[in-house]
């Protein structure tokens, strides 16, 4: 009988933050959320990892799609974002953030393989949420992306309403993710939130048994 | 207030014993012999004028521009090398293209103005090259900053104002432009005391005829930088013409 040699996953496979994210704008600021699963192939490479990176003190985005392009392309904007703000002497503005992300997911398109959702809160414009799927660049007042999105336009369409206060939108988020991460395979673990406004950015970690339940628990 | 130079100041990368580099010194003597262009920054926008000498008869009205368009809220009043000035424009458009390009946003006035004196001064740097012999005035005018003004020297730098004025009469409109109240003013108001400045340090004797060139942005044209239409550019020129008609009659009910 010969044995199948099976060799675990996360020696062959690209690693990919299989991953939901979330980004939602109130007035005043926006939300972003994200779950922490990490896989590569069948195998969860890192159960525990933040998928929201900072691109400058009031400016997030969230990674999802192959998790060393979405690093690379973050820490690159968060670079060029370092030395712009000190050249014009002021916070960057959101906008310019999304153009930054956009730029470099458009060029390499071809060989690069993330989505970034760019989020933050600038003086002039407010909060502002901007998609950058692809390389195109677009404000919306709330986005979702990721493998885990499939599963929740149906309810982030539904449940969606305009003007909803910050902690609204926190909740709205946590559910969101927690729907997700319960039906998608590549999501899971716990649930990150981060919400930016103008007197900064907080963190926050939501352990899995804190999640909100639905009707199958 | 000029010395003589003699042996420092043959090349831009000689200092001479008492610290001056002679070849920016001389650039800028460029500029003092064009004609008289003047940017005033209001409290909701920004006008340039410019004094154009009209050199001969065959001169066709509006030609040679002296005002450009850096970017749709940006606009760029020059004196000096007129050559040096275009090849400069174009150097902004190009900041202002790219800057839009890489940030997705108009270019703040204030970084505009330090890229294109950062491009001068490298000109100030090396024997192989002469400096640029042209300063120039930036306006603009952003629904979140307001109206902005900088104003960029041979020698590289670059400040802001709420007025200045560069060229032959530049201290003469100077004078002039400290006696106005621009913060309180709005564009429309200052349109016409620009012109009635040009008229005033035009030199007649000297310089013979001259067409007035006006240009604004601000509240009052959205934010574009464009020539002020005609009807209020007539209507300015005859307020200053008026104006100074008003003075000459009072000096002679002195006399």
């Amino acid at each position: 009988m010969l044995e199948e040699s099976s060799e675990p996953g996360w020696l062959s496979e690209e690693v990919k933050t299989g991953t939901t994210i979330i980004a939602i704008e109130f007035d005043g600021g926006v939300v972003l959320g994200s779950d922490s699963r990490v896989s590569a192939g069948e195998t969860v490479v890192n159960r525990v990892m933040n998928k929201l990176s900072l691109l400058h003190d009031k400016i997030y985005c969230a990674l999802s799609g192959s998790a060393a392009d979405a690093q690379t392309i973050a820490e690159m904007v968060n670079y060029q974002l370092d030395v712009h703000s000190i050249e014009v002497g002021e916070d960057p503005q959101v906008r310019s953030a999304a153009t930054l992300v956009k730029n470099i997911s458009y060029k390499y398109k071809e060989e690069l393989s993330a989505h970034l959702i760019v989020a933050g809160w600038d003086k002039r414009a407010g909060g502002q949420v901007y998609v950058t799927l692809n390389g195109l660049l677009s404000r919306q007042p709330f986005a979702v992306g990721g493998s885990g999105s499939s599963y929740v336009y149906g309810f982030v369409d539904a449940e969606y309403r305009k003007a909803m206060s910050k902690e609204d939108c926190q909740q709205f988020v946590v559910n969101t993710l927690s729907l997700a991460m319960g039906r998608d395979g590549s999501s899971g673990g716990v649930a990150y939130l981060v919400t930016i406004d103008e007197k900064g950015a907080e963190e926050k970690c939501i352990l899995g048994n804190e999640l909100p339940t639905f009707y199958d628990q | 207030m000029s010395s003589i130079g003699t042996g420092y100041d043959l090349s831009a990368s000689t200092f001479s014993p008492d610290g001056r580099v002679f070849q920016v010194e001389y650039a800028m003597k460029a500029v003092e012999n064009s004609s008289t262009a003047i940017g005033i920054r209001c409290k909701d926008g920004v006008v340039f004028g410019v004094e154009k000498l009209i050199l001969s008869k065959l001169y066709e009205q509006g030609s040679n521009k002296r005002i450009f368009n850096v970017d749709r809220h940006v606009g760029m009043a020059v004196a000096g090398l007129l050559a040096d000035a275009r090849s400069l424009s174009e150097v902004a458009r190009e900041e202002a293209s790219n800057f839009r390009s890489n940030y997705g946003h108009n270019i703040p006035l204030k970084y505009l103005s330090e890229r294109v004196a950062m491009y001068v001064h490298a000109y100030t740097l090396y024997s192989a090259v002469r400096p640029f012999g042209c300063s120039f005035i930036l306006g603009s005018y952003d629904q979140d900053d307001g109206p902005q003004l900088y104003m960029v020297d041979p020698s590289g730098i670059s400040f802001g104002y709420w007025g200045c004025a560069i060229g032959k009469a530049k201290q003469a409109a100077k004078t002039e432009i400290e006696k106005l109240q621009m913060k309180d003013m709005t564009c429309r108001e200052l349109v016409k005391e620009v012109a009635k400045i040009i008229y005033i340090v035009h030199d007649e004797v000297k310089d013979k005829a001259f067409e007035l060139e006006l240009s604004w942005v601000g509240e009052v044209t959205n934010g574009k930088h464009e020539l002020v239409p005609k009807d209020i550019r007539v209507e300015a020129e005859k307020y200053a013409k008026d104006s100074l008609e008003e003075e000459d009659d009072s000096e002679e009910d002195n006399m």
